[in-house]
């Protein structure tokens, strides 16, 4: 019973925000009758998920197929590339200020680049833009934990005779964990953003960014409305299900277990 | 005492940082017999972090021989000679207490069922007994320093190295820590080196008292404390315990620096790591 009272509690007010919000859309949308391609009413953009809803799902699962395939492929180099900066000091001080430096530039604006280097109309020029967006925040925050480790607890493993390879696996990587996964929630956000912004710049015919921009041209606003929306829903899915995963991968850590009890 | 017998025998041991530059430590001579209780006490910047250290192996003296357990240091550090707790008790979040105090067995290759009976008599004899799967950050303080010397003591190591263990806790705690150590090193019979920078703390606990002065870090005097064994919370209120006290706190005066400026929690060893 306190359990479903905490529960209310804590999301009662989100959830009230939100129906209190859609329920202002619609009303405004419908009592000052503001014109359909400037702003549908949420109940028509609802309607056209479900009647276009074939068209929508392929569109959308095709551009999530680029924004998976590049966070695969970009978490994965940037988590390789962070062992090997942390294993050698010279190469971390040599390539950690663009690393950081490349998370303060808009690498999308590439964008059209990559679509001239691997094809516009391919996968490959999406999974591309996707996988340097991933890269770096990846890379950066996978670096720090592996070497934000307390001195003492370097030394506490050498006192046991610990070589490096087992201070890596027993220390290092667990410190890290953290950092790994705030760095892979950060990484699903850009692989949404890359993928359809990607798409927007030319794509394959049926891929979301490439529908969206279709749809407004001919003023079928209902249609674009009802993509922006399933890529919302897919984004914050994405990032839901790398939260589950370090939720479950990381149940001691003390954010998780609702924090260091005072 | 015959240098063989000694537990650590320190010869002539200098220690400074970067080329040319900080002396830590001077012609350093100590022997350390089996079953003795030392303490090394000085004001920060005397070097007595940097001296256990040394005897760890965990820095490497610029000359000078050091023999623990009669072998080189790094031999015993290989061997896993020694057990050490630190100012900060260095437990591993994502273990359980169980799991942090059998990390060493983990290492040596121990077992499960032998690990996991060694953990519970750990866990006993720290008074920590139901507190295994609890997780660090779920305990107090000082039950999170128990831990960290139920891990030191867990693969019964001839010797104890204790760097400021009960430094960061407050007074009530660090005394009852105390006469608890004191019962730990009368059951485990090893010998324990213990760096601290309270005069009390050392003279309650030790055998004999390292009087360090700093600038270069050198030993300034060796007080032997000789009140009687087993001692406890009477053996504070002695006149001889108070004598004592005092004598240390000279020695201190005369080696340059008094108590006053020697602040607590100073981190003397990364301090002088970072002067280039």
């Amino acid at each position: 019973m306190n359990r479903v009272h905490r529960f209310v509690g804590e999301w009662l007010p989100a959830l009230v925000v939100l129906v209190a919000g859609i329920a202002l859309w619609e009303g405004v949308v419908r009592g000052f009758d503001i014109q359909n391609f400037l702003l549908p009413a949420p109940s028509d953009i609802v309607g056209t998920l479900w009647t276009d809803r074939g068209q929508l799902w392929s569109a959308a699962f095709f551009t999530f197929r680029e924004a998976l395939g590049g966070f695969v492929v970009g978490c994965s180099l940037g988590f390789v590339a962070a062992i090997v900066l942390a294993r050698w000091r010279v190469l971390q001080t040599a390539f950690m200020p663009y690393a950081i430096a490349a998370g303060a530039i808009p690498i999308i604006a590439f964008a059209p680049i990559t679509n001239n280097w691997f094809g516009v109309t391919g996968m490959t020029s999406k999974i591309v833009i996707v996988a340097v967006l991933c890269f770096f925040p990846v890379m950066v925050n996978t670096t720090r934990g592996l070497t934000s480790v307390p001195a003492s607890a370097i030394e506490l493993m050498r006192s046991y005779a610990a070589t490096e390879v087992t201070i890596f696996r027993r220390v290092r990587l667990p410190n890290s964990l953290p950092f790994l996964f705030s760095g892979l929630k950060v990484a699903t956000v850009l692989a949404m953003i890359g993928a359809i912004v990607g798409d927007y710049f030319g794509g394959a015919p049926g891929a979301l960014g490439v529908e969206i921009r279709r749809w407004v041209g001919i003023f079928a606003f209902d249609q674009a409305w009802a993509g922006i929306v399933l890529a919302s829903v897919l984004g914050i899915l994405f990032y839901g299900s790398v939260a589950l995963v370090e939720r479950l991968t990381m149940g001691w850590h003390p954010s998780i277990r609702g924090g260091r009890p005072e | 005492m015959n240098t063989r017998d000694a537990v650590v025998s320190l010869r002539n041991v200098t220690k400074s940082f970067g080329a040319g530059g900080v002396t830590a430590l001077q012609s350093i001579d100590l022997d350390v017999a089996p079953g003795e209780f030392i303490s090394l006490i000085g004001p920060s910047g005397c070097g007595k972090s940097t001296l256990l250290r040394i005897v760890g192996n965990l820095v490497e003296p610029t000359s000078g021989e050091v023999v623990v357990n009669g072998k080189s240091a790094r031999q015993a550090r290989l061997d896993r000679d020694y057990g050490i707790v630190f100012q900060d008790a260095v437990l591993y979040d994502w273990r359980t207490v169980a799991k942090n105090i059998s990390l060493p067995l983990e290492l040596a290759g121990w077992d499960g069922a032998r690990r996991k009976a060694r953990v519970q008599e750990m866990l006993e004899l720290v008074e920590l007994h139901g507190f295994g799967e609890h997780h660090p950050w779920q305990l107090s303080g000082g039950m999170q320093q128990r831990v960290s010397i139920a891990r030191a003591l867990s693969f019964s190591p001839a010797l104890l190295l204790m760097d400021e263990p009960f430094g960061a806790l407050d007074e009530m705690t660090r005394e009852r820590l105390n006469a608890e150590l004191l019962r730990i090193w009368e059951r485990s019979g090893s010998t324990i080196v213990f760096v601290t920078h309270s005069i009390s703390e050392a003279t309650f606990l030790s055998t004999r008292v390292v009087v360090m002065s700093p600038r270069p870090g050198r030993i300034a005097a060796l007080v032997d404390i000789d009140l009687p064994q087993p001692r406890n919370a009477d053996t504070r209120e002695e006149p001889r315990f108070f004598e004592l006290v005092t004598e240390v706190r000279d020695r201190l005066r005369e080696g340059g620096l008094d108590e006053e400026s020697t602040a607590p929690g100073e981190g003397e060893l990364i301090v002088a790591e970072e002067t280039p």
